[in-house]
Formats: C-alpha cells, sequence, structure tokens
C-alpha cells in the first residue's frame, strides 16, 4: 500500500501541481466575483454565460465528448483540457503560427478560432503525425536538415508544411517560402526548413 | 476574453433575428480578427452568433457574372476555376494576403468587415474615436506610418486593412445584404466608408443585416491584371500601398481601364479620374505617369508616412506596366 501511494506520488507530474493548485486559487476568488455578479445584477447572465456547452471533437483520431465554455480557443482546448501541448502558444494573435493545426485536413491557426465552433470537426495536431514510434517523413525531414534550433515554432512549421505540400504548394522554393510565409521562426532556420520540405516533396512519399 | 453567449443559427433569418434582439451580438464567421478584436478587449460582445451553419458558401455563375457566397473561404475563392477565369484580379489580391492558415479560415464577409490595424485602435490604454469615440485620435500626432494618405479626417487616419476589397472595388462588385425587410443591393464603393465625424462606423450595413453573398459582373478584365502589395516583408504583412490595376487592351490602345489602392484610406480607394485618364491612350510609362499623378492629386500624408504619396504614384506605374506585359 505505501509502496503503492510512493509510485503514484513519483508520477504526479508538475502539470498535475500546476492543475491543482489553479483550482484551489479558483476556489478561493469564484465567491467574491459571483457576489460581485450579483450586486451588479448580472447574475442571470452570467450564469448563461458561464453555462458550458457540449462540444463533440476529433483528434488525431479519438472522439472526444466535452463540456466547453465558448470562449475557449481550439489551441487552449488542445493544451489545457486535453493536454496535447505539442501544439504551442506563441503569439496568440494569429500573427506567428506555433499554434498551426489541422481541422477537416486544412492548416488553420488554433488561437484564433473558437474550440466551439469546431463541433463535430476533425484535428490533427503534432502528437498524430507519427505513426507509433515512426516519425512522420517530415517530422524526420525536418530533424536530417536541422530544421530548427529553439523547436518552439516547429510543430506549427512541421504541420504547415505537411499541408504546403498536400496543398500543392511547395512545387518551387519561392512558391514554398510565400505559402510557409504564415510561420515565423526566430531563430531563423528557414533555408533548412525550405530544405526539408523540398526534400520531403522530391521524396514523393505519399504524407 | 469576457465571458459570453453562443449561438448557431441555421437560417438567415434566425441569424438576423439574434442580431436584431441583442444589440450587443455580434456575427462570427472565421473570427480571426473578431476574436483577436476580443481577447485584447477591444470590442466584448456579451453574445456569438456563429452564421458557419449557414448555406453561403458557393462560388456560381450567374447571367452576368459571378456570385460569391459570403462564407466562402478567402483560400477556395483565390484558387476557384470561375474566380481564376473570370476575375483573375480577385484571386490575386486573395492571395495577396493574410498567410495561408488565415486564408483557410477567413470569410469573404469577415475580410470586408475587418477592422482596421490601426496600432492605436488596438491599444486600450490610448483615446481612438473609432474605438471609444469622442475621446479623440493617437495617431494624428502619434506614429502613423501606417495611415491614410487619403479620406482622412481629424477624427481619424486609420487605413482599411483589406487586399481582397481593393479587387472588388475596382470589379464593380456588389455586395448583398439581407435584413428584417430582406435582400439590398449595395455597390461595393458605397459598402465602406470615409471616416468624417464617425470613424466608428467602418461601413453601411446596418445593424440587423447580415451579409449574404458578392456579386461580381462580367468584365473585360481577364488578362491585363495584377495587383502590386508593398510592404514591410515579403509576404505576410499588411500593404503599406497597394495597387489594383487591370486594362483592357486593344492593340496597344487602352480601351478601358480600372484603379484602386489600398493602404491609402478608410476605405478601398478607387481612382475613377486616373482610370478616365488612361482610356483611348497608348499603353506606355508616360500614360501610367500621367494617370499616377491624377490618381495622387489631393494625398496628402502625416509627419511619418509622407512616403507613401511617392511610393503610390510609382506603385500606380509598376503596376499598370506589369498588367500591361502580361502575355
Amino acid at each position: 500500500m505505501a509502496d503503492e501511494k510512493k509510485h503514484s506520488c513519483q508520477h504526479e507530474s508538475r502539470r498535475d501541481f500546476l492543475k491543482q493548485s489553479t483550482l484551489l486559487s479558483a476556489l478561493a476568488i469564484t465567491p467574491a466575483a459571483m457576489l460581485k455578479a450579483a450586486e451588479s445584477g448580472w447574475d442571470e447572465g452570467i450564469a448563461s454565460a458561464i453555462e458550458k456547452m457540449p462540444l463533440k471533437i476529433e483528434v488525431n483520431g479519438k472522439v472526444h465528448a466535452l463540456s466547453v465554455e465558448p470562449r475557449v480557443t481550439l489551441l487552449d482546448l488542445l493544451r489545457e483540457q486535453l493536454h496535447l501541448t505539442g501544439t504551442k502558444k506563441g503569439c496568440d494573435l494569429g500573427q506567428c503560427g506555433a499554434c498551426t493545426v489541422h481541422v477537416d485536413g486544412r492548416r488553420v491557426n488554433s488561437c484564433l478560432t473558437l474550440a466551439i465552433m469546431q463541433n463535430g470537426k476533425k484535428v490533427t495536431t503534432i502528437e498524430g503525425m507519427a505513426k507509433g514510434e515512426q516519425l512522420h517523413p517530415m517530422q524526420e525531414a525536418f530533424i536530417k536538415h536541422d530544421g530548427f534550433q529553439c523547436g518552439y515554432c516547429t510543430p506549427g512549421q512541421i504541420m504547415s508544411a505537411v499541408a504546403c505540400i498536400r496543398e500543392g504548394h511547395a512545387n518551387t522554393e519561392a512558391d514554398i517560402r510565400e505559402y510557409m510565409s504564415g510561420n515565423i521562426c526566430r531563430c531563423g532556420a528557414y533555408s533548412n526548413i525550405i530544405a526539408a520540405i523540398t526534400d520531403v516533396k522530391n521524396g514523393g512519399k505519399q504524407i | 476574453m469576457i465571458q459570453f453567449t453562443y449561438a448557431k443559427p441555421t437560417s438567415q433569418k434566425a441569424a438576423i433575428d439574434a442580431l436584431r434582439k441583442d444589440s450587443n451580438a455580434k456575427i462570427i464567421a472565421g473570427g480571426t480578427n473578431l476574436v483577436d478584436l476580443m481577447k485584447r478587449g477591444v470590442t466584448a460582445p456579451t453574445r456569438l452568433i456563429d452564421i458557419n451553419g449557414l448555406p453561403l458558401k458557393n462560388i456560381s455563375a450567374y447571367k452576368g457574372g459571378i456570385t460569391i457566397g459570403s462564407l466562402a473561404l478567402n483560400s477556395d475563392v483565390s484558387e476557384h476555376a470561375l474566380v481564376l477565369a473570370n476575375t483573375p484580379l480577385l484571386s490575386l489580391a486573395l492571395k495577396a494576403g493574410a498567410s495561408p492558415q488565415l486564408r483557410n479560415m477567413a470569410t469573404v464577409g469577415g475580410n470586408m468587415m475587418q477592422r482596421t490595424r490601426c496600432p492605436y485602435f488596438y491599444d486600450t490604454s490610448l483615446p481612438c474615436n473609432k474605438r471609444e469615440p469622442g475621446t479623440g485620435c493617437s495617431a494624428l500626432e502619434g506614429y502613423n506610418r501606417m495611415h491614410a494618405i487619403f479620406g482622412h479626417s481629424d477624427k481619424c487616419i486609420a487605413v482599411h486593412p483589406s487586399d481582397m476589397c481593393i479587387a472588388l472595388v475596382a470589379l464593380d462588385a456588389n455586395v448583398i445584404a439581407e435584413g428584417p425587410k430582406g435582400i439590398r443591393k449595395i455597390k461595393f464603393q458605397d459598402f465602406h466608408r470615409l471616416p468624417g465625424e464617425a470613424p466608428e462606423k467602418d461601413n453601411t450595413l446596418q445593424k440587423d443585416e447580415l451579409i449574404v453573398a458578392v456579386e461580381i459582373p462580367d468584365s473585360p478584365f481577364k488578362k491585363h491584371v495584377h495587383y502590386l502589395k508593398i510592404r514591410d516583408r515579403t509576404s505576410y504583412a499588411f500593404a503599406l500601398v497597394s495597387v489594383a490595376a487591370a486594362l483592357q487592351l486593344e492593340g496597344n490602345t487602352i480601351k478601358n481601364a480600372r484603379l484602386a489602392m489600398g493602404g491609402v484610406a478608410h476605405k478601398p480607394w478607387r481612382l475613377s479620374a486616373a482610370e478616365k485618364a488612361l482610356i483611348g491612350k497608348p499603353a506606355n510609362e508616360a500614360t501610367f505617369a500621367a494617370a499616377a499623378s491624377i490618381g495622387m492629386d489631393g494625398a496628402k500624408g502625416f509627419k511619418y508616412n509622407q512616403f507613401k504619396v511617392q511610393m503610390g504614384r510609382n506603385a500606380i506605374i509598376d503596376a499598370l506596366k506589369t498588367a500591361a506585359n502580361k502575355a
């Protein structure tokens, strides 16, 4: 029994700890906020506003039946509720592309769409690219060509790169530069990213 | 982001009813601008009406032109066979805007309804007549490098950020809006407005109206067209100055012409006088330079955007040259 407890403690992640402490803080502040809402005559509005809505969404082949506040972005849903932290929050304003995912096969900025608007859709994130231990050809090409330094923009770059080839926009270097312009790399790995995309494109594998 | 309620109507009537019932409700389509504005507290609707369930995505031909549903995605429109064949200028303008990811989300109606990217409009700690009428314009004496050189007022010098709209105004498009009283057709040129005394109003759409489509009449501008966008980096940036140019040539003589500019005014800026100056003239640099001078007549810059006057002139000449030389 003692051993079992020790075992579970070891596996308690930093994320779980943060979640617990956030929950405690939320409990501490909610009553005051609700009190203020009631005083301001907002109670009815707030009550209906914070009502969570049902959301059915398929992420990386797995269907989730969830309940979300309307204001939750797809990015926050993926990271905070589904714990798929591969998709990165860069600017959170649609300017950097770090949050790029595929929705029904098309690349989008997950920070600028509400999760509730994706009801019934199929989402693919960077976690859905590898097949078991076998990396996706684009992931392998990024490693081979050193397509990153810090790696923060990489998940978004890879999601965009795969879409770029599938869309038929990777035929020339100029094309690739134009159609990858929605993904900013502050380390400046652009030339290696282009090399990786060109390699996958010329490899002719079905991606 | 503040809390709001969410509804997804399944008919245009229900969407319009929802708009009419709640003065603080807003339509959401792609969300690429609205979600951004809500995150920053620039706008705070208490109810969002998601219109993505409405059947407004079609792109089709009608006798005399093509109709594009207001929910058609910018990426889909830019690559649609009807658009490429009939209005290639629109395709060029769309591809010059935003990024591939954003074009996969942004809709035609949303593109028209997007707000200015004036940094003072976004900075809620500073005065802005467009955001909070009556507080003043911070850009007038501020860092106004991106701002208007035409049609501005002492209340607002912001510019409309769209590329798509510059092509649509040049192509004499019509906006089809639906309201409680039915369908209304608005000339694209009359859709967006100049700031005047009321910069909080970007356009002439009524509060309870919904854009359902854009109609583009047939035109002879299928070959000699160009959209030139000048910006701080090669791609994925708003225009400093942009030019939509379309020519109909007979031999080397200009039979008909269209010119419009982006990045220079509160609305897509049509250069009608310059168009008239092109008609009947040979398609050469002297003609283009004369038209450009007429087009830039009356331009007035501010402390940091004076360069746009010369840049605009050069851009018009360049765009016309490229359009004329298209094989």
